[in-house]
């Protein structure tokens, strides 16, 4: 049983978003980046799995020299070896393309990523994936069990939960409570180390997508609060000064 | 570290010698490895401890300290500085520095950590055979055990050596019964194995020994209220006939307070560096809150007042960390340097902390009184909110006080630092006599017109620093002079030498680190740490001036005093720095980030 879990390298979730060059860069200045925080939920899963069934476990960015730290990161959680495809990730194609050449050469059974990045926060890359290879792709999977070659999955569906099985190979594109957050061990964090990171050149520079300017939202405006005795105050001031009545 | 090429320095000696940037370690120099381990260990702390920490206090629960105790073990948090044949992680002990730094924004947490991996554990690593090794690291390292540390009793504290807990040879030889009461011992309730320390028949030095809990005879009263850390178990421990086998002595009879001694040095400087965390933390409340907080209808942090507090907090807890970490790497480095010349490895673990006592109680002292300041700030930033319950601020200034208490209460090493020092130089193992008589010729020659070229970075920095060191040499070689053996008991004055020993080391410490990091980063990326280590350098000699005039007051009277008022004056004369400024370029840095953001 072969897994690959496909990581994000993303700013912290409290980092402060600011722009550069006229604001059309990400100002990295500053800014402590993480394993984004769905991918964490499918490495977590991915690490229970490997240790139940005995697989081996490959984690994958799309990024610049920066990210070997998060993908090392990967590794002390308890992935057996890395792959950076060296290039920035333009855009969902983009990425998509690069997993989709590598999944191709290396047939993994089961293909998982979170749900979507938190950065730009697409949610496509694993749809594309599957179609590019032709397999089934599922999201977002808040459980799942493998049972020989069926997995069993649980996925959140408006108003509710869908049970779900598909064949393997798939992919998954998954969120919590799919399993616990883990913190990588001090003794897994030394090994980290001497664990293969493969660096590959990306194989595509296909992208659909180009981002022209970016737009922070309105700052938050001050708060009212009004007594909870006083709702015609309430009420006057929704309609009149929030215009929302 | 590249230790070749590094010039090393004996402990104290950083009053008579000069120091390159170069040769220190700073806390940005962490590999990509150790921050990762911070970063385990700050995750840890958010998951399992902050949201928690309402309950750990309450003592409502008593699985969940214990608890999380084990799962700090499962993460290896416990095996830091345990070597790996004995089931730890066999880190660096600046790597362990930097993991009770982190550890240090736990609260109480921070103590139940300190306890066991500290004084707990490292007894048996440092002083235990390789049976005792063998048959406890294993357990300790992985928090299958938990240790505490029995050395206080009601009349014995910063007297240790003056305890009556007894242990008496059984008549077969086999055991020895222990008697006797101790006190404050940190773990007490869930601890598997205790650190005891008694006298054997009527020795006048104590003897160590490793006492399971399952060996009988222990007692314990209820857990003490405390005015702070109060989800630490903190109980009196009892010893009724409890049978310790012979072969659980530790090291050899009479050498137990030697043991004691030495465990607090590392406990020290470990403490110095412990906590770290809390201030980022509280400084990083201060600026939310700050932020948050509306008066006049404007956030109060467009204030000066609350930017001065904020910027002060960071420069105070930038100049812990440059101290902590700078003598962490150098007693690491002699650690290596020891080894190497073929000492066992726990020998020269000892003999580099030995070394480097006068900085440990520095950095216990310095940390202590930092940590105290920036909660004290922190309170104040959130006005009538800091003073509730409700609000994390009522918790971290009650958690920091015992600081300045345990591992030797602050005035304990104060005394300690300058009788250290002295009792070398007497020893002749440091030069600390020539150098007096250098700058005692010094005040009655004419004065030097000599400029500094100050184009350099931190140029006029560096001579304020200089300088300092001849205040130092001057007060404490005249003082040694007029007070000879007498010194001792004038504790007033031996607290006023080291508070300049403290500030001296202190702001050498951030003035080098931030050279460092200049080289490092260049400088324009370094303004706001040029601007924090002025800052400090800059009140640093405003204190030194207060300790110097008092010592003096207290033991040159006539033209002796005049003249060294004289010297002091021309060793304290500096350029005047608008740290109004300087502070607010900092605070408004730490406002933009939203956090401490120097480390």
């Amino acid at each position: 049983m072969k897994i690959l879990v496909c990581i994000t390298h993303v700013p912290d979730t409290t980092s402060k978003i600011q722009f550069t060059e006229n604001n059309t860069k990400f100002d990295k200045n500053g800014v402590q980046f993480i394993i984004g925080p769905y991918d964490d939920y499918a490495l977590a899963r991915a690490v229970e799995l490997k240790e139940q069934l005995g697989a081996s476990l490959t984690v994958l960015n799309v990024g610049e020299a920066e990210t070997e730290p998060t993908l090392r990161k990967a590794l002390a959680i308890g992935a057996d070896d890395a792959i950076r495809i060296n290039a920035f990730p333009k855009d969902s194609l983009f990425v998509a393309n690069q997993i989709a050449a590598i999944a191709k050469q290396n047939n993994y059974d089961l293909i998982m990523m979170g749900r979507e990045s938190i950065d730009f926060n697409g949610g496509m890359v694993h749809g594309m994936v599957g179609e590019m290879l032709g397999i089934p792709s599922i999201s977002p999977v808040m459980k799942l069990e493998i049972d020989g070659d069926t997995v069993k999955m649980a996925r959140e569906i408006e108003g509710g939960k869908e049970y779900l099985e598909a064949k393997l190979p798939l992919i998954a594109g998954c969120q919590e409570p799919i399993a616990e957050w883990k913190i990588p061990n001090m003794r897994g964090i030394m090994s980290a180390r001497t664990k293969p990171l493969q660096v590959l050149e990306p194989v595509s520079d296909e992208t659909a997508t180009n981002v022209t300017t970016y737009q922070l939202p309105p700052a938050k405006g001050a708060v009212k609060l009004i007594d909870k005795d006083n709702v015609a105050e309430l009420v006057k001031l929704l309609k009149n000064e929030a215009k929302v009545l | 570290m590249n230790t070749a090429t590094k010039k090393s320095i004996n402990g104290g000696e950083f009053l008579i010698k000069e120091t390159e940037a170069k040769d220190i370690f700073i806390f940005e120099e962490f590999n990509e490895e150790q921050k990762m381990m911070a970063q385990a260990c700050q995750d840890f702390i958010d998951t399992e401890i902050t949201p928690k920490s309402e309950e750990i206090d309450s003592m409502k629960h008593p699985d969940l300290v214990p608890g999380i105790f084990k799962k700090a073990g499962e993460l290896g948090l416990l095996g830091i500085s345990v070597p790996e044949e004995f089931g730890g992680m066999g880190m660096s002990f600046n790597t362990s520095m930097l993991i009770a730094d982190i550890i240090g924004a736990a609260g109480s947490f921070s103590t139940t950590y300190g306890a066991h991996t500290g004084i707990g554990t490292l007894p048996i690593l440092y002083y235990g055979n390789e049976a005792q090794k063998n048959k406890y690291l294993p357990k300790l390292a992985t928090g299958e055990w938990a240790a505490c540390y029995c050395l206080t009793e009601p009349d014995a504290g910063s007297d240790a050596n003056s305890g009556k807990t007894k242990a008496v040879l059984s008549a077969d030889g086999k055991y020895y019964l222990i008697n006797g009461q101790k006190m404050w011992i940190s773990n007490a309730g869930f601890a598997d194995l205790f650190i005891v320390f008694a006298k054997i028949d009527d020795d006048k030095n104590l003897t160590a020994f490793i006492v399971e809990k399952t060996f009988g005879g222990i007692t314990m009263n209820e857990e003490e209220k405390k005015m702070g850390i109060k989800g630490s178990s903190t109980r009196q421990v009892f010893f009724n006939d409890c049978k310790v086998p012979v072969e659980n002595m530790l090291s050899e009879r009479g050498n137990g307070f030697k043991i004691a001694v030495n465990i607090l040095n590392i406990g020290r400087i470990k403490l110095g560096a412990g906590v770290l965390g809390g201030c980022r933390s509280v400084a990083t409340l201060a600026i939310k809150y700050a932020g948050e907080r509306k008066q006049f209808g404007v956030a109060i942090n467009t204030f000066g007042a609350i930017k001065q507090k904020l910027a002060e907090m960071a420069v105070r807890t930038y100049a812990c960390e440059a101290l902590c970490y700078r003598a962490g790497q150098d007693i690491e480095d002699r650690m290596a340097a020891l080894a190497s010349e073929g000492m066992p490895d726990a020998e020269a673990k000892l003999k580099a902390l030995e070394q480097f006592a006068i900085e440990a109680a520095i950095a216990k002292v310095h940390g202590s009184e930092v940590l105290d300041y920036v909660v004290d700030q922190g309170v104040q930033v959130y006005g009538g909110m800091g003073y509730s319950a409700d609000a994390p601020m009522e918790k971290a200034y009650r958690d920091a006080r015992i600081s300045r208490i345990y591992e030797g209460t602050n005035e304990i090493n104060r005394m300690l630092m300058v009788g250290m020092l002295l009792k070398r130089a007497m020893k002749g193992e440091i030069n600390l006599f020539e150098p007096a008589m250098a700058v005692a010729n010094e005040l009655t020659a004419v004065p030097s017109f000599e400029t500094i070229d100050t184009s350099e970075l931190f140029a006029s920095e560096k001579d304020v620093i200089k300088k300092l060191k001849k205040v130092f040499l001057m007060v404490g070689g005249k003082a040694a002079m007029a007070l000879a053996d007498k010194i001792e008991s004038e504790q007033e004055v031996m607290m006023n030498l080291a508070d300049i020993m403290i500030e001296i080391y202190a702001a050498e410490s951030a003035i080098l680190r931030t050279e460092k990091l200049v080289s490092i980063r260049g400088e324009d990326a370094c303004k706001h740490q040029i601007a924090m280590a002025q800052v400090y350098l800059f009140e640093a000699v405003e204190k030194i001036q207060t300790a110097a005039k008092e010592a003096i007051a207290a033991f040159a009277k006539g033209d002796e005093q005049k003249v060294m008022l004289m010297g002091l004056k021309r060793f304290t004369k500096g350029e005047l720095v608008n740290t109004k400024e300087l502070r607010r370029q900092v605070a408004d840095y730490m406002i933009e980030k939203g956090k401490y953001p120097f480390s």
